[in-house]
């Protein structure tokens, strides 16, 4: 996030994909590279699936999908990279957020079978918001009875946070049962959005604009908090140096609380997201979704937010080209794509200095 | 003699060294002392977690790097004599050959992960190996034409091996010679020769500066061992030990799918014998895998007969009855693996070991 490590990444060589770096930099000072590898991905799925209109709903598909991946892994990396706390029980947040939908859903049924778009979006936000809050509260227990003893001890922490999960999910099982449930899309956000496309039509499911949106929302916020107020500044910095924030007066414990308890928050969300994305949920969702945003944060780098928006856009694009066409490598092409990012930074996209 | 063999690593308390004599000397007399199916099958089990908690230990207690993809090797043992059974048929050249290629893969597997993340920074390793672990898993359940999918392999073993190969007629002592008996000491005896080699390795100087890396990578690096590369050899030989642990799994239960050596369950069936035992010693698996399959072997049909106990007594409370069913074990082995990395940390073994100065 800095200059310093921005050169660092800058003057790492690797195999360069495709054109187009200039136009796409968000940012004057920032390291192009990793976004033009987004475009590059685009471009590179383009002839693959070969009709423009399809290559377009997939593309859509493959952003929406992105964006609930970022929500959910943006947390963890925060975590992250502000503690060192790697929270292996970060799937437990998702499968909470997406079991409260499915209530939310049931017990606001009428609202969801309306056809005005107002009443539908209503139980979606309602879901939303008790989505994460509760995981917003479980997260804080979470901290302060699993991971606050064991701050600085990596090997015990992979193994109390994946306790941590293993109890979680089990109580979840407990309390929603073991059966898969499925989720009634609300009525206005069915179905599709079609352009036509040269003699074509391309379609965009109108469920996955509204996460799109969402997801942009989300990102927006994020990136004004942590640019542009003072909390964010100490974010940063506390990625950066945590002792030196601490030696400036800071509570750094407590900031990181806000950070974990946020995290778990936007967990909560993302899991309700990515609950009424799949139509359904299994008690399976946590662990497989924690697979994802592995890779994910692993690609972009440990603690890096940029670099977790890139690897979340590249990991949901390549699922729904591969899903396309190749399903049977499906699940490997994130491996791949994984240990192709880390032969060329072996760090990850955005590397963050002194990890 | 018992010192070499042990390679000088003696159990160093009067009570830990009895109870590895009772453990050994059980399980080397199992079909004499405790006729019957499942007493057998409980004790090939401990035999086979023995080996693979052990190989697990040399990554997890002596380096102190966390794999999550430990099963994926067992699981790759294990299928590679079950196709290899189904595809030449049951013969030991079979065998041999499925053992060969799965370590085959193993190395290769395990030496490319090694290289991709442990060059970096250690907790990379734990999440790619929980990365290419679940990819294996569903890799597995999905080439249904080579692995039989969700319902896995069942194979016949070599004749020497079958259940219907009778050796003397008659039982000698209450127990039936014949095919499983000699697969019961087969297993024994190369569970055996494992462990002590494994005790060997931990021993020798090269475990030595595993040990170092765990207490201080930094410092180990600094003294001038190249702390990828005794990482990396430290992964590639647990890999290797649990391919073999696998395989004998396979030669056992005549049988392999998913759920018996792939799943998820059982890593951390595995990392929970490992806390138990004790982290960082090859006793403590060997102790651990005793206790935890007892355990999980009759304590599941107490829960399942307290659970329906419950739920005839308490009409009102479902809650409570699914607590404690045998469905929620996981739950409970979760709560206990918690509470005792944080409460238990040096294990069974470790306990035992730092009471010492008292016992004597």
């Amino acid at each position: 996030m800095t200059s310093a490590s921005d050169t660092a990444a800058a003057t790492a060589t690797g195999p360069q994909p495709a054109a187009s770096a200039g136009a796409a930099v968000p940012k004057a000072s920032f390291d192009g590279w990793p976004v033009a590898l987004v475009f590059g991905l685009m471009l590179a799925g383009w002839p693959l699936v070969g009709s423009t209109s399809t290559w377009l709903t997939l593309t859509m598909a493959g952003l929406a999908m992105g964006m609930i991946i970022f929500i959910i892994a943006s947390g963890l990396t925060l975590v992250f990279g502000l503690m060192d706390v790697l929270n292996f029980g970060h799937g437990v947040f998702i499968a909470l957020g997406a079991y409260l939908a499915t209530s939310v859903f049931a017990l606001m049924s009428g609202w969801t079978t309306s056809p005005e778009l107002w009443r539908n979006l209503v139980p979606l936000f309602v879901t939303m918001l008790v989505a994460m809050s509760l995981a917003a509260a479980v997260g804080w227990a979470f901290e302060r009875v699993l991971v606050r003893p064991v701050y600085g001890q990596h090997l015990k922490q992979i193994l109390i946070t994946m306790g941590g999960m293993i109890i979680g999910e089990e109580l979840i099982k407990v309390i929603w049962g073991t059966t898969p449930i499925t989720i009634e899309m609300p009525e206005a956000l069915r179905g599709v959005v079609t352009f036509a496309v040269g003699s074509d039509t391309a379609a965009f499911e109108k469920y996955r604009i509204f996460a799109t949106l969402v997801g942009l929302v989300v990102l927006a916020v994020m990136l004004f908090t942590l640019n542009r107020t003072k909390l964010g500044l100490l974010i940063r910095a506390g990625v950066q140096d945590r002792e030196m924030v601490e030696a400036l007066g800071y509570r750094i414990r407590r900031l990181f609380v806000g950070v974990f308890v946020a995290g778990s928050a936007l967990a909560g969300l993302g899991g309700a997201l990515w609950g009424v994305y799949q139509h359904g949920v299994l008690p399976q969702i946590g662990s497989h979704v924690n697979v994802l945003i592995f890779i994910v944060i692993i690609i972009g780098g440990l603690g890096s937010t940029m670099g977790c928006l890139i690897g979340a856009l590249l990991i949901g694009l390549l699922a729904n080209y591969t899903g396309f066409v190749a399903p049977k490598v499906a699940m490997f092409s994130n491996i791949g794509l994984m240990v192709l990012v880390l032969l060329w930074r072996p760090q990850g996209l955005y590397p963050v200095a002194n990890r | 003699m018992l010192n070499r063999l042990l390679s000088h690593d003696l159990p160093r308390n009067r009570w830990l060294a009895l109870l590895l004599a009772a453990i050994v000397l059980g399980l080397a007399f199992t079909p004499f002392l405790f006729p019957g199916t499942k007493a057998l099958n409980v004790a090939a089990k401990v035999i086979v977690f023995v080996v693979l908690v052990a190989s697990f230990d040399l990554l997890l207690g002596y380096t102190g790097i966390v794999s999550f993809a430990h099963t994926m090797f067992f699981g790759i043992g294990a299928y590679g004599v079950a196709i290899a059974c189904t595809r030449i048929g049951p013969t030991w050249g079979a065998v041999l050959t499925g053992m060969a290629l799965a370590l085959l893969a193993s190395l290769l597997l395990s030496v490319l992960i090694g290289l991709a993340s442990l060059r970096v920074k250690a907790i990379f390793f734990a999440m790619i190996t929980l990365a290419v672990a679940s990819a294996f898993l569903s890799l597995g359940s999905q080439l249904s034409d080579l692995t039989g999918g969700e319902d896995g392999l069942t194979f016949k073993v070599p004749e020497a091996l079958q259940p219907g190969t009778r050796y003397l007629d008659g039982p000698v002592l209450g127990a039936s010679i014949d095919g499983r008996f000699l697969t019961y000491y087969l297993l024994f005896f190369a569970a055996a020769a494992l462990v002590l080699v494994m005790l060997r390795i931990v021993n020798s100087p090269f475990g030595r500066v595993l040990q170092a890396i765990r207490e201080n990578d930094f410092r180990a690096e600094a003294i001038g061992y190249r702390t990828v590369v005794y990482r990396t050899l430290a992964s590639v030989l647990s890999a290797l030990f649990a391919t073999l642990a696998g395989c004998l799994l396979a030669l056992w239960l005549r049988y392999n799918g998913p759920d018996t050596t792939l799943s998820f369950e059982i890593m951390l069936d595995v990392l929970l014998i490992v806390v138990i035992g004790g982290m960082g010693t090859v006793y403590g698996a060997v102790v651990g895998s005793a206790l935890f399959v007892l355990a999980q072997s009759y304590l599941q049909d107490l829960m399942k007969l307290a659970s329906l106990q419950l739920e005839s007594a308490v009409e009102g409370v479902p809650v409570l009855a699914q607590l404690i069913s045998p469905d929620r074990w996981l739950l409970w082995l979760g709560i206990l693996f918690v509470l005792s990395v944080y409460h238990f940390p040096a294990g069974v073994v470790g306990r035992l070991r730092a009471m010492r100065g008292a016992a004597r």
